[in-house]
Order: C-alpha cells, then sequence, then structure tokens
C-alpha cells in the first residue's frame, strides 16, 4: 500500500479523485435533496456532446465541452422555469439530443474515437498533470460558493420562504447549475460520465440516510466520497481490478450499511 | 397619524390573463387583527403572497409600513405558510427551522446563544419538547405551531398567516390563537390571518376583509360579514350572518 502510494500515477489519481469527490460530495447534497439526480447524468451527457463536438474541431474537447456543458445547465434550468416542465423533463430532452449530437460528431471522425471512450469511462490511473492542475483550480472556485450553502439550503427546503427572506431564488438555481456544470465537465476527464453521475447521487444518498440535519448531511456526503475514493483506488491496486467501478462499489457498499442502519 | 402598517390601492394580479384580484384598496392600521376570508380560488393566498413581494400587483401598488414589500428592513414580516409547502424529506430539526426566522437563512449550526432565544419561542406554542424532532415526523398541527414560533422568534412587525388552523385539533386550535392574541397584545404588531372559518374571522378579529377577486366586504366584523356581502362572496345559502354571530350568543 506504502508502495502504491509512492508512484506519482497513484498520488496524481488520488489527489484528483479526492478533489472530485470533495466537490460532488457538496454539490450532491443539493441535488439529492432538490430530486436533481438526474441532473448529473444530463450534464455528464452534455460534456460527452461538447467532448465529441471538440474532437471534431480538433480543438481541445474540454476548450468546446466546458462551455457546451454550462450552456446546457443554465438551458435546463432555464426551461424548466419557464414552462410546466419538470426538471427531470426538460433534462431528458437536453441529455438525449447532445448524447445525439456527440455522436453524429464522432461519426465524422473515426480517427479519434479512442479520446471520446477515455471521457466515457475515464482515465483516473493515467491523468496528466495538467488534468490535475485545472482540477485543483476548480475545486479552489468552488470554495467561493461555501458562503452560499445557507441560502441555497434555505431555498431547498422551501422556495417561498427563502424567497420570501430575500433570496434571490431564481439567480442561485442558475448559480448552482453552473457550478455543477462545471464541476461535471472537469470531472469526467478524470472519474467518467458513468462514474460522475455516481459521485452526484450515492455519497448524498447515504448521507441523507445517515443523519436528520442538512449541514452534517453535506459532511457526511463528502466524508463517504472521499472514503470511497481512497478505498476504491488502493483496493483497485491490490486486487488488480478497474478502479473507477471500484470507486462506485465502495460507495454502494457505504449506501448499504446506511441502508441497514439508518436513522435519518 | 403614523403610517398604516399595510396599504394596498387599486392593488390587481393576474396570472396568465387570469385576474386573481382586481382593484383591490385596503388600510390596515397598525396593531389591527384582520382576517380574510372568501371561497377557495378568491385569492386570498395572492394577496399574502402580495404583501411578502413574491407576486408582482400587475397593477396598483401595496406598501408596508411606507416600503415596498420587497424593500422592507430585515425582520419586519413574519410568515407562516400553508403547510402544503413543506418538504417533509428535507433533513431538519424543529428548531433549524425556528432559527431560520432569526436568521432569514438555513443554519450550519446551532448556537448557543440562539438556542435559547429559539426555545423560548418554541415554549411558547408548546413545542419545546419536539425542538430536536425531525421536521418530517411531526403533524401538520404540530408544524403550524412551529411556524408559528419561528415567525415569533423574529418579533415582526406584521404576521402573516396562511390557513394556520389547517390540520389542527379543536383544542390546538384554540390554544394557538390564544397564543397570537397574546402575542398581539403584548407587541403590538399587526396580523393577517386567512381563514375559513367565519366564526373565528368574527370573533378573534378587529377586521374582517371578504374577498373574491375583488372587495366584497371590508370593516369590523359585524358589518364585513352582513348577509349581503357572504351570499355576494359564496353565493346564496354557504353561510349565514346569524349563524355566525348567534352560535357564540350563549359563551
Ligand atoms: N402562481 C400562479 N400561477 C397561475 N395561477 C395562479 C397562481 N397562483 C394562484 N393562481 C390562481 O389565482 C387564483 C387565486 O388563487 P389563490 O391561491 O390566491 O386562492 P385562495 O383564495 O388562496 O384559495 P384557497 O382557499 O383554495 O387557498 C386561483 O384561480 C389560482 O388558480
Ligand atoms: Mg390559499
Amino acid at each position: 500500500m506504502i508502495e502504491a502510494l509512492s508512484l506519482p500515477f497513484m498520488q496524481r489519481a488520488l489527489v484528483c479523485g479526492i478533489l472530485v469527490a470533495i466537490l460532488s460530495g457538496w454539490f450532491g447534497a443539493f441535488v439529492v435533496q432538490r430530486r436533481l439526480s438526474f441532473l448529473g447524468s444530463g450534464l455528464a451527457h452534455a460534456a460527452f456532446g461538447g467532448v465529441a463536438l471538440g474532437i471534431f474541431l480538433s480543438v481541445p474537447p474540454l476548450a468546446i465541452a466546458v462551455p457546451f456543458t454550462i450552456f446546457v445547465g443554465l438551458a435546463i434550468v432555464w426551461v424548466q422555469q419557464r414552462t410546466v416542465l419538470a426538471a427531470d423533463t426538460a433534462i431528458g430532452v437536453f441529455f438525449a439530443v447532445s448524447m445525439a449530437l456527440g455522436i453524429v460528431f464522432l461519426s465524422q471522425t473515426d480517427r479519434y474515437t479512442t479520446d471520446a471512450f477515455a471521457y466515457l469511462f475515464g482515465t483516473i490511473l493515467a491523468i496528466k498533470p495538467a488534468d490535475l492542475y485545472l482540477t485543483i483550480a476548480v475545486a479552489a472556485l468552488a470554495l467561493l460558493t461555501c458562503p452560499l450553502w445557507s441560502r441555497w439550503a434555505y431555498a431547498t427546503f422551501d422556495r417561498e420562504l427563502a424567497a420570501a427572506d430575500q433570496v434571490n431564488v431564481l439567480r442561485d438555481d442558475y448559480l448552482l447549475a453552473l457550478s455543477l456544470a462545471v464541476t461535471v465537465v472537469v470531472s469526467i476527464k478524470v472519474v467518467g460520465i458513468v462514474l460522475i453521475a455516481a459521485f452526484l447521487v450515492i455519497p448524498a444518498a447515504a448521507a441523507r440516510l445517515m443523519t436528520r440535519r442538512f449541514s452534517t448531511m453535506t459532511l457526511l456526503s463528502i466524508t463517504c466520497g472521499v472514503a470511497s475514493v481512497i478505498v476504491g483506488l488502493i483496493g483497485s491496486y491490490q486486487l488488480d481490478l478497474p478502479s473507477g467501478p471500484l470507486i462506485i462499489l465502495t460507495q454502494a457498499a457505504i449506501f448499504a450499511g446506511a441502508f441497514l442502519f439508518r436513522r435519518g | 397619524m403614523t403610517a398604516p402598517a399595510i396599504k394596498a390601492s387599486h392593488l390587481s394580479v393576474s396570472f396568465g390573463g387570469y385576474d386573481a384580484l382586481e382593484d383591490v384598496t385596503v388600510e390596515v392600521a397598525g396593531g389591527s387583527f384582520l382576517a380574510v376570508v372568501g371561497p377557495n380560488g378568491a385569492g386570498k393566498s395572492t394577496f399574502i403572497r402580495s404583501l411578502l413581494g413574491l407576486v408582482k400587483p400587475t397593477s396598483g401598488r401595496v406598501e408596508i409600513h411606507s416600503h415596498q414589500p420587497g424593500k422592507l428592513p430585515p425582520g419586519t414580516v413574519g410568515y407562516v405558510p400553508q403547510v402544503k409547502t413543506l418538504d417533509r424529506r428535507f433533513p431538519a430539526l424543529s428548531i433549524e427551522l425556528v432559527l431560520t426566522g432569526m436568521r432569514r437563512r438555513w443554519p450550519f449550526r446551532v448556537r448557543a446563544s440562539e438556542r435559547s432565544e429559539a426555545m423560548e419561542a418554541l415554549e411558547k406554542v408548546g413545542m419545546a419538547h419536539l425542538a430536536e424532532a425531525a421536521l418530517g415526523k411531526l403533524s401538520g398541527g404540530q408544524l403550524q405551531r412551529i411556524y408559528l414560533a419561528r415567525s415569533l422568534v423574529r418579533k415582526p412587525r406584521l404576521i402573516l398567516l396562511d390557513e394556520p388552523a389547517t390540520g389542527m385539533d379543536a383544542p390546538g386550535e384554540q390554544d394557538f390563537y390564544a397564543v397570537l392574541d397574546e402575542w398581539q397584545e403584548s407587541s403590538g404588531a399587526t396580523i393577517v390571518m386567512v381563514t375559513h372559518d367565519l366564526e373565528v374571522a368574527a370573533h378573534h378579529a378587529g377586521e374582517v376583509l371578504v374577498l373574491n377577486r375583488r372587495v366584497i366586504g371590508f370593516g369590523p366584523p359585524e358589518t364585513a360579514l352582513g348577509e349581503h356581502h357572504l351570499s355576494e362572496a359564496y353565493g346564496h345559502g354557504g353561510h349565514s350572518h346569524g349563524k355566525i354571530f348567534g352560535a357564540h350568543n350563549h359563551d
């Protein structure tokens, strides 16, 4: 185990994985309580569409995927606020369209499809220093959203009460969607589309079962995510199994434990 | 003369072409107890929500202590919403909800100094023993009292209550109004309460607003709840002036 931690690629994997777990545990608490679990998958697939477009245009995929995912995140909120459609319906529409666009673009660029697969499943054990710095930068930016916790939490509990106390709930919806979009898009290079959706939902869901307070839930959500990354990564090295799935299985084990001993 | 607590002038609110409120003009003096009555869909909640600044007037204006609703000094208004808006899956303790009355934000942790103030408010409504209870597990009537504690802890000049008695047993309801009456007397605050119970309106409120999109009647209960106002608001045969005022003659 000590030997594993001395390998630079393992160190990068751990640091990146832990940062992604902190970010997604933090936002995941809101995602789960606002019933936006589907938004994680939706944004991850939107990011895939953006990556595919980047590959098609032969530019760095994230240069397209970041604005594209942010656009989709904001558009989902916009549609939901302007129409009678529920969030999951709006997500379902954008999800499918992004995926369809991504596949059209990739079909025109057979040279680089292997790159696309790296985004689908993540390359946590092959993280380059540049990816690491990007993740650190986004995690630092996410620190700026810490003061928003009590506003977001209030509006998550009851939008009307929050609005009556001068919380700008519409603007906060956009801010949350924006933060989520950025988190998802920088995380998929590291952990992949499938895994990021799990990161946003499973640790927060487990945390919800363990507590009756939202503040505790937020902290536990981050803790469960971080613990899963550490256990999953080291386990995958020891057992020579793929790391992404092992991280999800660790999250699932924590969830199962929380379910059996639930008190919330 | 001091400015009225509430001043609505020609207030109209419409939702996509449907007029929920039409040309509502009322003035409520500070320290009054106003009951708002009217049939379902009469615009009672819309009236309350426009006093909170949650819906914007299509025309006309609203002032609370000479301020626009959204621009009041923080803590001026306490609001007890209809319970049905509560998300029972949200992890919260009663005391945390009461603290939102003080902080106007969701509390990350409960500070000792705030706890004693919150407990005092919970004591007033008889819910101190449920301070650490999970909100999602409480009954409708218990929740309404916690919401009242949340409003009282703020020490507001104006309390807006939207059908607070929904889901309460009869003794609980009487307790609730007693707390409200007592608190109004000691603090001199203004109370606006939506209710479907015309007897409660007649016996607790100093003034009654009978609403059915427009103002049907407004004034002291005896005149506002007059027979012709009630039949105009509710249609014929719904309620009888004699029954409302007669029922308590033997009290
Ligand atoms: N946000 C909204 N969007 C569209 N229509 C609305 C909205 N809020 C209220 N309405 C409409 O305005 C009318 C008045 O609604 P309101 O909730 O104010 O009635 P109410 O008097 O409180 O009724 P109840 O006794 O059932 O609580 C209703 O016809 C309702 O459909
Ligand atoms: Mg109503």
